[in-house]
């Protein structure tokens, strides 16, 4: 495998590796020292459009403790700001050789065609409205690491699934290894074309609650809020936030999930983040081991060439 | 080599690991994955019939410090598992067959991000020769001379030695 794009790249043999792989990047990330020599000499440059926090840091941690050097990108301090345009920019990070691009952007499909413009692998950190794999990965690996499996399991998605590239991946990860998905959302939330999606769809989260594994909440986008797709944030907690009352009607051993940001109180009452099945943090941690896991089956896992470096 | 064999020079090397380390306080055996384990195990279980005691028992999947990564596929096959603190310890490194060093060499680098032992050792059921670092085991099975072209598997039931087409 040469880029991860899609969770697609993948399929389900592919989610099984990479959860496999992450069981052995757990491990490392408990020693005293949570390094390994792996990928010593490759770079992984990371190239965010958009701001991060979580996935970001995530992939840094993670290239670090595989020993790989970690070349920074921030739009806000670079040449962007000159009008500098993606595939100069691609161009010119390029031409210092790394080893794989990380890559987000707001839109759709920009992670594909850098893939088309370098040498080095590239891995999609979200773009736009389309997909964020190894959020969806982290998810799967975090389902596996509680229950067991993720085979059979009926997950709920709620919330605003139209503008939402984690719920279009975890949609593709999830039935892949054979959960049950369920999506709720206001009518104004849901993607017009929802036919070739293999799930279930519900407008009541009432109605689908007492009976999953897994509710999975996506972040009420704040930014969206002038376009008048919701009446208010307490209209959208009071019919699909997942408050306390809701919580207590879930299966006794139901996950509580979140790609985070969260907005406290709006998706999820602050009292049910607090308890043990809600899983935000495990989600970060496992991220780490999950990237990791990536990064290592792009980039050491298989024989590669090694690069003749400019004698320049 | 029988299963008898095995099962003598399993004895001995434990009872060759008590004299060297004046007993087993501090001792931690740790097999290397996949094939160390057994052994490992053989000798905990030998350690534990001779001295009353049993030492801590760890494994070791070493693929990650490897220095073959990127030359060919390279996959960790088993769970690593280091139950205790290798600070100040003395760890004994269990392997079937030593050979070109390679794989101890990888071992002493992943025993570091565990700690830092006051003595590491080596034990083997078979020492095949050609070596390509230098490295020395501690505690020998047997002394097995070979050609690089031969494939060597040590188990409980004992050696098996087959050719390798090239």
């Amino acid at each position: 495998m040469k880029h991860l794009l899609s969770i697609n790249d993948l399929g389900a043999e592919g989610i099984d590796e990479v959860c496999r792989l992450a069981d052995h990047f757990t491990e490392v990330s408990q020693r005293p020292i949570p390094k390994v020599p792996a990928l010593r000499g490759k770079t992984v440059a990371m190239l965010f459009y958009e701001d991060s926090t979580r996935t970001r840091l995530s992939f840094e941690v993670a290239a670090r403790r595989l020993s790989a050097d970690v070349m920074g990108f921030g739009v806000s301090s670079s040449s962007v700001n000159k009008g500098e345009s993606v595939r100069d920019t691609v161009n010119t990070i390029s031409a210092m050789g790394p080893d794989a691009l990380v890559v987000r952007h707001r839109s759709a499909g920009v992670p594909h065609q850098v893939a088309g413009w370098t040498n080095a692998s590239v891995i999609n950190a979200g773009d736009g409205w389309h997909e964020h794999p190894t959020q969806a990965l982290l998810d799967c690996y975090t389902i596996r690491d509680r229950l067991g499996s993720v085979a059979g399991r009926r997950i709920v998605i709620v919330g605003d699934i139209k503008h939402s590239r984690v719920a279009r991946s975890c949609v593709m990860a999830f039935t892949a290894q054979g959960a049950k998905v369920t999506l709720v959302a206001p009518p104004t939330l849901l993607p017009p074309a929802l036919d070739s999606w293999p799930v279930d769809i519900s407008f009541s989260l009432d109605a689908v609650l007492s009976d999953c594994d897994v509710v999975y909440g996506l972040r009420v986008q704040m930014e969206r809020q002038s376009e008048a797709l919701l009446p208010s944030l307490r209209e959208y907690t009071a019919r699909w936030g997942l408050t306390a009352a809701r919580a207590a009607r879930m299966n006794p051993g139901a996950l509580v999930m979140h790609p985070g940001p969260v907005n406290r109180g709006v998706e999820i009452a602050p009292e049910v983040l607090d308890r043990p099945n809600a899983t935000l943090n495990e989600q970060v941690r496992h991220g780490v081991a999950v990237r990791m896991a990536i990064l290592y089956l792009l980039l050491g896992a298989d024989p590669q060439p090694r690069p003749e470096r400019d004698q320049a | 080599m029988e299963t008898e064999d095995i099962k003598r020079a399993t004895w001995r090397m434990a009872h060759e690991i008590i004299e060297r380390n004046h007993g087993l306080d501090g001792v931690v055996l740790v097999g290397l994955q996949t094939g160390g384990v057994w052994l490992a195990t053989d000798i905990a279980r030998a350690l534990h019939e001779i001295d009353g005691t049993e030492p801590p028992l760890g494994t070791l999947d070493v693929a990650f410090h490897r220095d073959d990564i990127g030359l060919r596929p390279l996959l960790p096959e088993a769970p690593t598992r280091i139950p205790v603190n290798l600070d100040g310890q003395a760890v004994v490194m269990v392997d079937d067959v030593l050979y070109t060093g390679r794989t101890i060499r990888a071992a002493l680098d992943a025993l570091n991000t565990y700690g830092r032992p006051r003595a590491v050792q080596l034990a083997v059921m078979v020492d095949r020769g050609h070596r390509e670092l230098p490295i020395r085991p501690d505690y020998v099975g047997k002394n097995l001379p070979t050609r690089r072209n031969e494939m060597v598997d040590a188990h409980r039931e004992g050696v098996d030695i087959g050719e390798v087409v090239k």
